[in-house]
């Protein structure tokens, strides 16, 4: 097996001399939330300590299961809710005094359902033109052309410019979505499960023109899916996140080819792509839905795990990088291995 | 015979719309024998929850069911009386919805539900349901069963409620089981455990089961017999093998190209796509339903509607007039013979 070196939570050393678009060191959020009638309020943390260095033009795909934690470090990345600890850092400029328009300029959001993140009462027209009203200092001719421009880089017809979103099929209006996102010409797009909400033949499309406007406008993209063959199809590395914590980061052909912490291998099987034959894998992840306000002892995994042992229960694994990237788990970590067989 | 659960012939369902008449189900065919887990498959809006319905009897108020034939267990379920329909459904066949908590009630607990699903159909003593309810808790993966009997529908996760959901469609032990859209708002890891649990169920209990879905993959793992539906119709049905592995209407391999296949498709490489929209339902559609959209229309396509037709020698099924063509060809763009 390769060496591995425990090390403190920074941004993973990359191959590339691509300089990071994005870079979250040691990011925590924290909510209060109730727990019902006249008791007391007990802290949750959706993401608790993320440290993620996403380079220039590189399409990283975030995964793991619903409430992990996802769509709150996008919201974090956006500058749409501040950290409750940590740095984030967006081409080289610390998050946190950044003005919130400086960095809709920079990144920009398309959300999973495209039929209620558009608002009902205004025009396709109007809703892509909105950011540059935003960001002001445009004539509405000006507007004008730069939507037409929008909605032909997106493949909406120009007609579609004065209809409402109910007028539009689902894959229509994540074109607008998209359209909206790309008019004041970000550097990066945070995708949030872009085409769960759309059927395969439409998804494909969809899909086909993030490609596209990668290659033709040199985009970075954070993808979110839980769709493991698209994050495959689409992204050049892979983050996975489990109640809170990145526990694997690699690219993408040694995640799927040689995936390591026991949390990825249970995601990999469950990918049933459409071939006869092979049956419903037996992910073997315990039917035990994690509590986030009662966070599991030592590895937070430990109680779904197919391979916990000794320390599992106790010890909370800490990141090892290597050559193979990263990831958080005891199985890996030559030093708790040798004091378990002790 | 005594092996046929459901058989469906001719099934047509329409909804009155204000602009006319929507053309929902339109000849839907297909049965289901003991055993078999029959898949059917389409993208939204292509009348498979309205199938599932009519057969249930459980329309929406004004929708139009008719149908040559629709039996369970060779006994005809239509023009029977409400009382006899009511105690079927749940009874000898049940549903299983997307969405659990439709059909949980939030104001009772999982334990009572779970035992009137038993006590509405079956003269036991409410122990016996009990006892039941436990046993089929534990089997479908939910531990401390005893505990969750006394937590309402809200206190469970999605996955846990759509366990629920199935051990309460098992209470009775029915023949056939028709699954909705079951794991569709579930995550993978979810959605692979629910799957693998119902194949084994099915295995175990005998049942027919109808599993309902948009997601070919979740067909091709689990299916013994797939129904492909488009706008409406039955386009293509087969075996699995025989659907994914040689797939002979042009829709459903557009369909299949569309997906990409981790190790199979290169990364960044262009999908397949379809373009065009699926046509309106109101009224007619002259001709073949997917005319609007395939790449190898013709005028013979749209001049009379197109039937069914089996390959030869086998129960693989296809509604496209240039079937045997395209597949000789390789779905090549072939000129027109006519
Ligand atoms: N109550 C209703 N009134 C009018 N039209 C309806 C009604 N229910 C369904 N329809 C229409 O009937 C057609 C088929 O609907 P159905 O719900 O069976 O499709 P589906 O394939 O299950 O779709 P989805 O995957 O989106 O659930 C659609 O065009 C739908 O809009
Ligand atoms: N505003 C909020 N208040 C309280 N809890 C929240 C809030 N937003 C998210 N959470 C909780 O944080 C966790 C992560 O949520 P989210 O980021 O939405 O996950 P995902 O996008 O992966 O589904 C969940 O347990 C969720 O319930
Ligand atoms: S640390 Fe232990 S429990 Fe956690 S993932 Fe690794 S083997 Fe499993
Ligand atoms: S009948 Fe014609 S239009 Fe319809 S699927 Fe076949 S080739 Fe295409
Ligand atoms: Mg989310
Ligand atoms: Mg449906």
């Amino acid at each position: 097996m390769s060496t591995t070196t425990a090390m403190r939570p920074e941004p993973a050393a990359t191959a590339s001399s691509a300089p990071p678009m994005l870079e979250a060191v040691d990011v925590t959020r924290m909510f209060m939330v109730s727990q019902g009638f006249m008791k007391a309020k007990k802290p949750l943390h959706a993401v608790n300590g993320v440290t993620l260095s996403i380079r220039q033009g590189e399409v990283v795909g975030l995964v793991g299961e619903s409430g992990c934690g996802k769509t709150t470090l996008a919201r974090m990345l956006l500058g749409l809710m501040p950290p409750s600890s940590g740095t984030l850092k967006i081409d080289g400029q610390p998050l946190a005094g950044m003005k919130r328009r400086a960095v809709a300029r920079l990144v920009q959001p398309v959300f999973q359902d495209p039929y209620s993140s558009l608002n009902p009462r205004k025009s396709v027209g109007s809703i892509i033109g909105l950011p540059l009203r935003v960001q002001g200092g445009v004539t509405s001719e000006d507007e004008k052309k730069r939507v037409h421009e929008m909605m032909e880089l997106v493949g909406l017809a120009r007609r579609l410019f004065d209809n409402y979103p109910s007028q539009l099929s689902g894959g229509q209006r994540q074109r607008v979505a998209i359209a909206r996102a790309l008019i004041n010409r970000p550097r990066m797009v945070i995708c949030d499960e872009p085409t769960s909400a759309l059927d395969v033949s439409v998804q494909s499309q969809i899909l086909n023109l993030l490609q596209d406007l990668r290659r033709e406008l040199g985009l970075t993209y954070l993808l979110i899916s839980h769709n493991l063959a698209v994050v495959e199809h689409m992204a050049d590395r892979v983050a996975v996140m489990y109640l809170g914590r990145l526990v694997e980061q690699t690219d993408t052909d040694t995640l799927f080819r040689n995936p390591r912490h026991p949390y990825t291998e249970a995601l990999l099987k469950s990918v049933l792509t459409p071939e006869p034959g092979l049956g419903v894998p037996d992910t073997q992840l315990g039917a035990a839905y994690p509590n986030p306000l009662n966070m599991p002892s030592g590895c937070r995994f430990h109680p779904r795990c197919a391979r916990r042992f000794g320390p599992c229960d106790t010890i909370v694994p800490r990141p090892l990088t290597s050559a193979a990237g990263m990831v958080e788990c005891h199985l890996y970590d030559d030093d708790v291995k040798k004091e378990a067989a002790a | 015979m005594s092996d046929r659960i459901l058989t469906v012939e001719g099934l047509e369902v329409s909804l009155p719309v204000p602009t006319g008449t929507l053309n929902a189900v339109q000849g839907v065919s297909f049965h289901v024998d003991r055993g078999e887990t029959v898949c059917i498959v389409g993208e939204s809006g292509c009348g498979k929850s309205l199938t599932a319905l009519a057969i249930m009897d459980l329309l929406p108020k004004r929708g139009r069911r008719v149908a040559r034939e629709l039996s369970l267990l060779g006994d005809p379920i239509v023009g029977v009386p409400e009382a006899t329909m009511s105690d079927l459904r749940g009874n000898r066949m049940a549903m299983i919805f997307q969405e659990p908590m439709t059909s949980l009630n939030p104001a009772y607990t999982i334990g009572n539900q779970l035992e009137e699903a038993l006590l509405r159909h079956r003269k036991v003593p409410r122990a016996k349901a009990r006892e039941r309810a436990v046993h089929l808790l534990e089997r479908v993966g939910i531990t401390a069963a005893d505990q969750r009997l006394r937590q309402y529908p809200h206190q469970l996760s999605g996955g846990l409620r759509q366990r629920v959901m199935i051990a309460m469609a098992l209470m009775t032990g029915p023949d056939l089981i028709i699954a909705d859209e079951p794991t569709t708002a579930l995550d993978v890891t979810i959605q692979a455990q629910i799957l693998h649990l119902l194949a084994e169920l099915q295995r175990e209990f005998h049942m027919g089961l109808v599993l309902i879905t948009h997601d070919l993959g979740v067909v091709a793992r689990i299916a013994t017999r797939v129904v492909v539906m488009y706008a409406g119709q039955v386009v293509e049905t087969g075996t699995a093998t025989e659907v994914f592995g040689a797939p002979r209407h042009p829709y459903t391999r557009g369909l299949l190209d569309c997906i990409p296949i981790p190790g199979k498709t290169k990364r960044g490489e262009r999908l397949g796509t379809i373009p065009g929209m699926v046509p309106s339902l109101v009224g007619h559609i002259q001709g073949c339903h997917f005319a609007g959209r395939c790449p190898f229309t013709i005028d013979a396509c749209t001049e009379a509607d197109v039937p069914l037709t089996a390959a030869a020698g086998s129960a693989h099924e296809v509604r496209c007039i240039r079937a045997d063509e395209l597949m000789r060809s390789g779905f090549q763009i072939v000129e027109s013979v006519a």
